[in-house]
């Protein structure tokens, strides 16, 4: 297996992985005088589960924010189906197809499950205003089509007997199980998942991994995901990137980047010299 | 005759979704409107009709406009008053200017000319939240109060500085002006406030309503499910003062007949339509309702009790309702944001249960 050809590989269990689909170049974050990142580059491949792994304030979740948009960052190139992407608003990075899920759930707790993930088809759903307003052809039609689909993906993360339930009211685990569903709606090519199995039990983590491997499976979805569960992400992930205070110390298959002597170090705490 | 919704399966999402999905409730639905429609206007008198149910009517219609905006969108705004006044004014405006015009089109035109200036004040924001958000709306219903005032031409010159409704009829019976009936503005107040409440609900359950909840409840994430947060506050800004437009129009025109801008539509009015909203449950067209009704009804009961049976002074029975109001206003921020439209949910919930609670 050679992960480093530009045409794509096959993983050992056999499944096809394509070529880049998002590739980041020599980003640098700052916020004030901190670094949040530090000039990394890196690739996400067409069909791959993607890893971003590394210690508390390693940088995570801001490299994500700079993919779906929230930060931009003061230096570096985000390459996107082989086009380097302009400045853009997260609302603009959804629409390319790009969905995520948050480190700290944000889901919307006044509305039901269903118009929750209901929300997720926002972006799909056309009809204008008036249209809306009068109820009639096409807004009920969208309406049905795309209930039809949200309902498929109710089925698929086994959420029925929740539809109708304000989600304020879940326990945390379903929480994030409805904000992956919320995210799915949307079909997206690349899925950003921040820390989906945090605080969860072994269970629920059972049922996530087993969620995020069909969805990678059954829809061809790509997925780069924040972990910290090392079992997990040894587990799930094709390729992993280690970041270690903002800087990129390791990128590789699984069982590279577990004998590498620098993510070794830096998670077994060895000072920075 | 049980409350229930077993044994009333839904065989389409279409069925699902429908506004009241309980059977029960679609009868009383019914009920309500063939008493509105076809029982009240015949027993109407002027004094109901002044003191009850054509104030309740064009409340309504402002209750939910300011529900859209604030209950669905977030947005907080103590404007309201100032932008009834827009829809009043614009409605003198064009009613003089095109008398040949039917009353129907100005009363819409002039919603719509609310809404384009609901757009303008609502571009902030875009910037600005929460209370930052209240005091610019306040900003602007002081300036839209001291603008009618101030420039002549809004009330044609005339020397009192008022705006009087001449006589204006649909299908030929008088809607305003002095020869009037109690019924046909009854009537004209319902039809409007019938469609209008059948628009907002269908904005509020697709995907507009989805995109100002969501606004509403978490706006980051909004924008990640590609929620354009401009266009969407301004929409909400837009809809919700095209309702309110409306509701002054028909305050002024058929309700009031001649106005004096700081009396009709000072601060105490969008005070009084927010209380409508939080009284009555914030984020639900039922609650627009029950709000309108009671905020209403209320001064109505305290005045014929109090003042009637009891013989109290006038301005004490006027201060009872203010401990009323106030006390109700902080009983339910504090214990049920969602008003009573929540608490009568409530109600439904257990009877759906009942008598096996579990
Ligand atoms: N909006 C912000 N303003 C200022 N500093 C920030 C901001 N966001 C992140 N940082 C800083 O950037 C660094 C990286 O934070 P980040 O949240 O990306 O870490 P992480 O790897 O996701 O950590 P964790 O595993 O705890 O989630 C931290 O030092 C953090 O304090
Ligand atoms: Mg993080």
């Amino acid at each position: 297996m050679n992960v480093a050809n530009p045409e794509g590989y096959t993983t050992p269990d056999g499944r096809r992985i394509g070529g880049v689909l998002m590739e980041m170049k020599n980003i640098t974050l700052r916020f004030g005088g901190v670094n949040a990142i530090t000039n990394i580059s890196f690739d996400i491949r067409d069909g791959e589960i993607r890893a971003i792994i590394g210690p508390n304030g390693a940088g995570k979740s801001s490299m994500l924010n700079v993919i779906s948009g929230f930060y931009v960052p003061q230096e570096g190139e985000v390459w996107f189906k082989g086009y380097k992407r302009g400045p853009m608003k997260p609302y603009q990075v959804a629409r390319l197809g790009i969905a995520r899920t948050f480190q700290n759930i944000a889901l919307f707790d006044g509305m039901s499950v269903l118009d929750n993930i209901m929300t997720g088809r926002l972006t799909m759903m056309k009809s204008g205003l008036l249209g809306q307003a009068i109820w009639w052809g096409g807004a009920q039609r969208e309406e049905t089509e795309n209930r039809e689909k949200v309902e498929k993906i109710i089925d698929f993360l086994e959420i029925q007997n929740i539809r109708k339930t304000p989600v304020g009211r879940l326990p945390y685990g379903l929480k994030k199980r409805v904000e992956l569903a919320r995210a799915l709606a949307a079909e997206p090519k690349l899925l950003l998942l921040d820390e989906p199995m945090a605080g969860m039990n072994v269970e629920e983590k059972e049922d996530m991994s087993r969620f995020i491997l069909d969805v990678n499976d059954e829809f061809g979805t790509t997925i780069a995901l924040i972990e910290h569960d090392m079992g997990v992400v040894m587990d799930l992930s094709d390729r992993v990137v280690v970041m270690d205070y903002g800087k990129k110390i390791g990128d590789g298959t699984p069982d590279e980047v577990r004998n590498n002597q620098d993510v070794i170090d830096a998670y077994l705490g060895v000072s920075h010299d | 005759m049980f409350y229930r919704e077993a044994g009333d399966f839904k065989t389409s999402y279409v069925e699902d979704s429908q506004t009241f999905p309980i059977r029960f409730d679609r009868w009383r639905y019914y009920a309500v409107v063939i008493l509105a429609v076809a029982v009240v206007p015949f027993f109407i008198n002027d004094y109901w009709a002044n003191a009850v149910f054509v104030p309740f009517l064009i409340y309504a219609i402002a209750a939910i406009g300011l529900n859209i905006l604030t209950g669905y969108c977030g947005q907080v705004s103590l404007g309201t008053g100032g932008f009834m006044a827009v829809g009043a004014y614009a409605c003198y405006k064009l009613m003089t200017a095109f008398p040949d015009v039917s009353i129907l089109i100005h009363v819409l035109l002039a919603g719509g000319i609310t809404a384009g200036v609901g757009v303008l004040f609502g571009l902030p924001s875009l910037r600005i939240k929460g209370f930052y958000l209240a005091v610019a709306t306040l900003a602007a219903q002081f300036f839209l109060v001291w603008l009618f005032n101030k420039v002549p031409w809004f009330y044609n010159y005339s020397a009192s500085g008022q705006i009087s409704a001449p006589e204006r009829s649909v299908l030929g019976v008088a809607v305003t002006g002095a020869s009037a009936t109690a019924s046909a503005k009854y009537l004209f107040c319902l039809a409007i406030l019938f469609v209008l409440a059948w628009l907002a609900r269908n904005l509020t359950r697709g995907t507009v309503g989805r995109k100002w909840m969501a606004i509403r409840d978490m706006d980051i994430a909004a924008e990640i499910i590609g929620v354009n947060p401009l266009t969407t506050k301004l929409s909400a800004f837009a809809v919700s003062s095209f309702f309110v437009g409306v509701a002054g129009a028909l305050f002024f025109s058929v309700y009031l007949g001649a106005v004096e801008v700081g009396e009709a539509f000072g601060i105490q009015k969008s005070f009084l339509i927010l209380f409508m909203i939080i009284i009555g449950g914030l984020g639900s067209i039922f609650g627009s309702f029950a709000g309108a009704a009671f905020l209403v009804l209320l001064p109505v009961l305290l005045k014929n009790v109090l003042v009637g049976q009891l013989g109290w002074a006038t301005d004490l029975a006027a201060h009872v309702e203010l401990m009323i109001v106030g006390a109700l206003i902080v009983v339910f921020l504090i214990a049920e944001p969602h008003g009573m439209a929540q608490l009568w949910r409530l109600a439904k919930e257990k009877l759906r249960l009942w008598p096996f609670p579990h």
